[in-house]
């Protein structure tokens, strides 16, 4: 029954990073645009007159942050658009009628969101060459925090998608919920810089761990503590986990 | 051993509608089962409960004797189902529907293609096994479920109106297509609406209305219960009027040259033409009005709420 399972989730997760890779136009490219345009606006123009963050170029301070942020929306909009695409078309009765667990379906799921955010994340990677010198302080830390980061978002989006009734529900959480969080999570400046009591409300967003722990892992400086931020991503993922799993056993948003 | 066993299933929706009452159903191993009942009779929450899609409010369901409740792994692994509507990704290509389902059941990658071929090739879809299943003509999406529903090769197959929207030549293939798994061991459970179809097919039967099973028995036993038939007559010569027939209540003029009789089934067609031709009447052809499990149909389910033209 093991090997019966391990083909379904191959079966899920290769439709899934298909699905991304024939429209990587729609998919890969965007992000990799947008945040060319972010090093161009943000780095070379305006951070050339702030000066240095936390020790660094401001643009080598922001380059994590915008690789995070990349891998933040599209591990999440793969997910969500994926999910809830299955629902509104009813093809995610092909998977509702087969001998799948529910920990199959969330896995295959949050694999190809994980797949996708990685990939945009190279891809963002690699354009940040051409504006700063790449160095990284600890691989296996950016690679941690950038799988731990991807699936917590990925799980987030399958939520968003079982509680979506139509696609302008599957855009409410990004734009007023998501950005917000991305744009406070400490990407564009140090937390240091804020006064105590915002200082404070930060620690509140999660966001501003994986921006962190991800600089951390290029830079080999953050705000916060590693394992703090890798304990709080930790926690979000059960959290997220669990909440995925009850609503997926008891059907919610999919079973009649 | 029943194919299908169903005991005192119940379904209250969240609107508070009661689609099912309490049904119990058997279908035995190798059966070609038709489950018949109007609009909104519970048909498709019935199959949606039994293929894993609507929760149930309360009873037991067991396919080959496992539970889909606690066997539910090898209980859906025996099922296959083609449902009412389109529920595939238009945009996948009709070869890896077929191929990704076999892989939702645990059937390895290179099997699958094999499988999908020898179906797609059985249903006439080879030549649009690389096209975009949005593509298709209606017929040739319900054919794609279909061999969708049989890659995984279960021993029951659900089909939830089949050939809806399919031209009769269409219909006529399929019909043989399905008699062809049927005959080689795979129970299949069918809802339609083509009576014509359901008595060409199905050995047994079930209608259900408002949430009840109201006739459960073979076909033949249930079409006995049918003890008046319509027909449509043909006449040689034009008439004005209907004819008064001494042993016929029911005849209506149609037109100049066709009436319509109801015969009872103390009566015979001989008896009717007799008694035309004893008026001068010539008959030259005859038909039945609808088919008779049809005319059966309508008097089992006979309802208040018929529509009407204000």
């Amino acid at each position: 029954m093991l090997r019966q399972f391990w083909i379904a989730y191959l079966t899920i997760t290769r439709k899934e990073i298909y699905r991304f890779m024939r429209i990587w136009v729609q998919t890969i490219i965007p992000p990799v645009v947008m945040v060319a345009l972010y090093f161009i606006i943000f780095g070379s123009l305006i951070g050339q007159r702030i000066g240095e963050m936390d020790g660094m170029v401001y643009m080598d301070f922001i380059m994590p942050g915008l690789v995070m942020m990349s891998i933040i929306t599209n591990s999440y909009g793969n997910v969500v658009s994926s999910f809830y695409g299955a629902k509104y078309s009813r093809h995610i009765e092909e998977l509702q009628v087969a001998p799948v667990p529910n920990l199959v379906i969330l896995l295959g799921f949050v694999t190809g969101g994980v797949a996708r955010g990685i990939c945009v994340g190279i891809a963002v990677t690699l354009v940040s060459l051409l504006f700063t010198d790449f160095s990284v302080h600890n691989p296996w830390v950016v690679l941690l925090v950038a799988v731990l980061t991807s699936c917590l978002f990925a799980l987030a989006g399958l939520i968003n998608a079982i509680f979506a009734n139509s696609f302008d529900d599957i855009t409410i959480i990004p734009t007023f919920v998501l950005t917000p969080l991305t744009y406070l999570g400490g990407i564009f400046y140090s937390i240091r810089m804020l006064p105590e009591f915002w200082q404070q409300v930060s620690l509140g967003n999660p966001i501003l761990y994986m921006v962190n722990s991800f600089r951390y892992g290029f830079r080999g400086s953050s705000d916060i503590e590693l394992l703090t931020a890798l304990g709080v991503i930790g926690f979000f993922i059960a959290l997220l986990f669990g909440i995925c799993m009850y609503l997926l056993d008891r059907g919610i948003g999919i079973r009649q | 051993m029943y194919a299908l066993e169903i005991k005192g299933l119940r379904k209250t929706y969240a609107s508070g509608l009661e689609a099912l009452k309490g049904i119990d159903l058997q279908v035995e191993e190798g059966d070609f089962f038709a489950l018949l009942g109007p609009n909104g009779a519970g048909k498709s929450t019935c199959i949606g409960i039994i293929s894993g899609l609507v929760n149930k409010s309360a009873g037991d369901v067991r396919i080959f004797d496992l539970s889909i409740d606690s066997s539910f792994i090898r209980a859906r692994s025996l099922l296959g189902s083609v449902p009412q509507e389109f529920n595939f990704n238009n945009f996948e290509p009709v070869e890896e529907i077929l191929i990704n389902q076999g892989g939702f059941y645990g059937v390895p990658k290179a099997l699958a293609r094999e499988r999908a071929e020898h179906y797609l090739a059985q249903l006439g879809l080879w030549q649009h096994r690389r096209q975009q299943a949005r593509r298709l003509s209606g017929g040739m999406k319900r054919r794609l479920m279909i061999g969708r529903a049989l890659i995984h090769e279960p021993r029951l197959l659900i089909l939830d109106e089949p050939t809806a929207g399919v031209d009769i030549e269409l219909r006529r293939s399929m019909w043989d297509f399905l008699e062809q798994i049927n005959d080689q061991g795979t129970t299949i459970i069918l809802t339609t609406h083509y009576l014509e179809e359901a008595e060409r097919m199905c050995r047994n039967v079930a209608i259900i209305d408002h949430g009840e099973i109201i006739r459960h028995s073979s076909m033949k036993n249930l079409l006995r219960q049918l003890n008046s038939e319509t027909f449509v007559l043909y006449l040689r010569d034009d008439i004005t009027e209907a004819p008064a027939l001494a042993s016929f209540d029911n005849v209506r003029l149609l037109d100049h040259h066709s009436i319509e009789v109801e015969v009872h089934e103390s009566r015979s067609i001989n008896d009717l033409v007799s008694e035309l031709a004893a008026l001068g009447i010539v008959v030259e052809r005859m038909r039945n009005k609808v088919n008779r499990l049809e005319e059966l149909f309508v008097k089992l389910t006979a309802r208040n709420d018929k529509l009407s033209v204000a």
